[in-house]
């Protein structure tokens, strides 16, 4: 390395000599070595920037292979961590409210077809067709000899099944794991359940969505995985269903109904023990919803939720206890009850008659139509309303099956006064019975409104005031009464206190107007009267009692004897021991005490 | 010196590289140990479902019913009927055993308190005190 002088003394020197300004050459000299040095340190800059360039490339294409390799592979489930070892089912359990399964998961087997790899289709559809009579042998060569690639032969198959189609040997018939909804129980309580089905599939698995019932409800927290499976509690009871089932189809069988359904309900919290809608299906294998055309006699239609009826003279105890909330009247204050009572064109009749004058109490065990209908034309139209939407009676319940959102009552377009007169007996509106055992509930457990749910909650927060505690315990006395010497006299159970009304109501006609000899017959109850804990609604689709010489079509004669029998069967089943009945009167007169 | 610390470190390069190629292979093992297990675990929590299942699907009601009917005469199980609430008084108690004659007397040792001090005294006690 040659050292270049500070100065160029030689050139300086040789300049002085001459004369010549040496400045100038020393001022060049200087420029010369700061060219020089920019030089260097551009040099130092590039090679720093291209380090830096290098780094980033670096790492950015050591981000940019990995983001390609997650895309491009298989998702695995991470090895390492121990916390993820739990392996879930893809849809939690639906239980009952004592822990007992109503719907849980099997692995299954689906089984599927690749035309192109089958080596001998002709035979394969024929061994396909007899080990599952419903597939036809030339749809299925039809479909193995076209241009398809794939093509589902069965979503679910028994491993019996399975052992066969693996028996027939062909390489194009294929089986993907599957995960099928099962319900035990079959029928029971098969509209509270509704069913499932598959939604997305794949050939490693598919989605097992809800169709219907609680199934369809709760389906996001069925599959929510951050659940970890828990499973999904109802408030029904697997026996009183199952019960109740038995002796309503009975009773539906005896009565000749066409169709019925009933409803028990807890009167302090609102849970629904037991929903039975018949007739029934089994949501194993849900019928397809297109089978029949009229959906009241569709197996799927749930007429405790979805169907509305004019529930009868069950309203009356509606229009009583608001007029005795009111202060209006007491229980004994006599109303006119001669008739026919003429309003414009319309006259209001009793089924019979009653005499000029009854009680207020005597209005409801003998259920007269004109009384009620006075009762209503001192309330008014506007309390009315008012009362029967503090009830919960003018809006779709809120209950948790997917259907009860359809389940909205019928009201009368202009609520006018005739409204309110018929209204008052039960005639004009068109409730679902799920909607008849929450006002009971409501009214007759103290006055506090409940909700219906069909999830097991023992403590709900109480619901607002609808009746006064006294106006309530009034009501169930004459409730009471009309099973005791009223037109419930059927519905007696020994040692249960049965307290209720029966409803009559015609069937609209679809063509207009009403059938003379088809009614929906109802018996609202509550047991046991002095210490009410259940409130149970059946009704009876056109039932016709045919030991007379007449058939009986009154709900009397056909809904309370049913009613009756579920409440002899049942009351035992939820632990409600036989009592005998306190009289008027009873109670503590006179303590005596000894001091010791 | 410096010819020994290049030996040193490079014999402890080769030692840290077979640790960490032993360590590479173990992990792996019990890894795919892991897999193994949980596979286990994933086929046997099936195989409970199934169980539970099919638990279920025979204790239904329905065949509980017929079972009971098949064997009414055996068992003369019936629905249960308001009038199957017992009272306590109906339940049969094993009779008491009987209480034999007591014959051999216990011998207490223990101190009355009395006015004077304490006094120490023998009492006897049979089937009558």
């Amino acid at each position: 390395m040659s050292r270049v002088p500070l100065r160029p003394l030689a050139r300086i020197l040789s300049a002085r000599q001459k004369g010549e300004d040496h400045k100038a050459i020393e001022n060049e000299n200087i420029h010369q070595r700061m060219l020089a040095a920019r030089g260097r340190q551009r040099q130092m800059a590039e090679g720093r920037l291209l380090i830096a360039s290098i780094c980033f490339a670096v790492a950015f294409s050591a981000v940019g292979v990995k983001m390609f390799a997650l895309s491009s592979t298989e998702p695995r489930e991470p090895r390492t961590a121990s916390s993820a070892s739990k392996i879930y089912a893809q849809r939690a359990n639906i239980v009952d409210r004592n822990g007992r399964i109503l719907a849980t998961n099997l692995s299954t087997y689906s089984l599927y077809a690749q035309p192109h790899l089958m080596t001998d289709p002709e035979n394969s559809a024929v061994e396909l067709a007899t080990i599952f009579p419903d597939l036809g042998v030339e749809d299925l060569l039809e479909d193995f000899t076209g241009k398809r690639k794939f093509l589902w032969i069965k979503k679910k198959i028994s491993p019996e099944q399975k052992q066969r189609v693996h028996d027939i040997g062909d390489p194009g018939l294929l089986f993907g794991p599957r995960e099928m909804r099962l319900y035990p129980n079959g029928k029971l309580a098969a509209h509270v359940l509704g069913g499932a089905g598959f939604g997305r599939e794949d050939v490693h698995s598919a989605e097992v969505i809800g169709n219907a019932g609680v199934e369809r409800t709760f389906d996001a927290f069925l599959r929510d995985p951050a659940q970890e499976n828990a499973p999904l509690e109802l408030a029904i009871d697997l026996s009183v269903q199952d019960t109740a089932e038995r002796v309503l189809y009975g009773g539906m069988k005896l009565m000749n109904a066409k169709a019925a359904s009933s409803v028990l309900m807890d009167v302090k919290t609102g849970e629904i023990i037991s929903l039975v809608s018949l007739p029934d299906f089994d949501p194993n294998t849900r019928p397809n919803p297109k089978a029949t055309l009229d959906a009241a006699d569709n197996p799927l239609f749930n007429r405790a939720v979805q169907g509305v009826y004019e529930l009868g003279s069950t309203f009356k105890l509606f229009t009583i206890a608001q007029a005795l909330e009111l202060g209006l009247m007491n229980k004994n204050t006599m109303i006119p009850t001669r008739g026919p009572l003429v309003w414009g064109k319309f006259k209001i009749r009793d089924f019979h008659d009653y005499g000029a004058k009854l009680s207020v109490t005597d209005v409801l065990v003998k259920s007269s139509n004109i009384g009620t209908a006075k009762i209503a034309i001192d309330i008014g139209v506007k309390r009315q309303k008012e009362f029967l939407d503090s009830l919960g009676l003018l809006t779709a319940t809120p209950l948790e099956i997917s259907e009860a959102a359809g389940g909205r009552p019928q009201l009368p377009p202009n609520w006018s006064e005739l409204s309110a007169m018929t209204i008052s007996y039960g005639h004009g509106i068109a409730n679902s019975p799920v909607h008849l055992a929450a006002a009971y509930s409501s009214i007759l457990n103290g006055g506090y409104k409940v909700e219906p749910t069909i999830l097991k909650n023992p403590n709900p927060e109480r619901g607002e005031r609808v009746v006064s505690e006294q106006v309530s315990a009034t009501m169930r006395d004459l409730l009471r009464q009309v099973v005791v010497r009223g037109t419930a006299s059927f519905g007696e159970v020994a040692g249960y206190e049965v307290g209720g009304k029966t409803g009559t109501a015609d069937k609209p006609n679809p063509q207009g107007g009403y059938y003379e000899d088809k009614v929906i017959a109802t018996f609202a109850s509550v047991f046991p009267a002095s210490n009410p804990r259940y409130v149970l609604i059946v009704t009876l689709d056109e039932p016709s009692e045919n030991s007379g010489a007449k058939p009986r079509r009154t709900a009397g004669w056909t809904a309370v004897p049913v009613a009756a029998e579920m409440i002899r069967r049942i009351a035992p089943l939820v632990g409600l021991r036989p009592v005998i009945e306190p009289g008027p009167g009873f109670g503590i007169v006179q303590a005596k005490g000894s001091s010791q | 010196m410096r010819v020994f610390v290049y030996l040193c470190l490079g014999a402890m390069v080769m030692f840290l590289a077979f640790w960490a190629y032993r360590e590479n292979y173990e992990t792996q093992e019990a890894l795919r140990q892991v897999e193994t297990l949980q596979g286990e675990i994933g086929e046997l929590r099936t195989s409970i479902r199934v169980q539970e299942a099919e638990w279920a699907y025979l204790n239904r009601p329905n065949r509980l019913r017929e079972l009971t009917e098949l064997n009414f005469e055996r068992l003369e199980l019936m629905p249960l009927a308001p009038q199957h609430f017992g009272s306590l008084e109906q339940v049969a108690y094993p009779e008491l055993p009987e209480l034999g004659e007591i014959t051999e007397t216990i011998e207490l040792r223990g101190e009355l308190p009395n006015d004077e001090g304490s006094i120490q005294t023998t009492l006897s006690t049979g089937g009558q005190p």
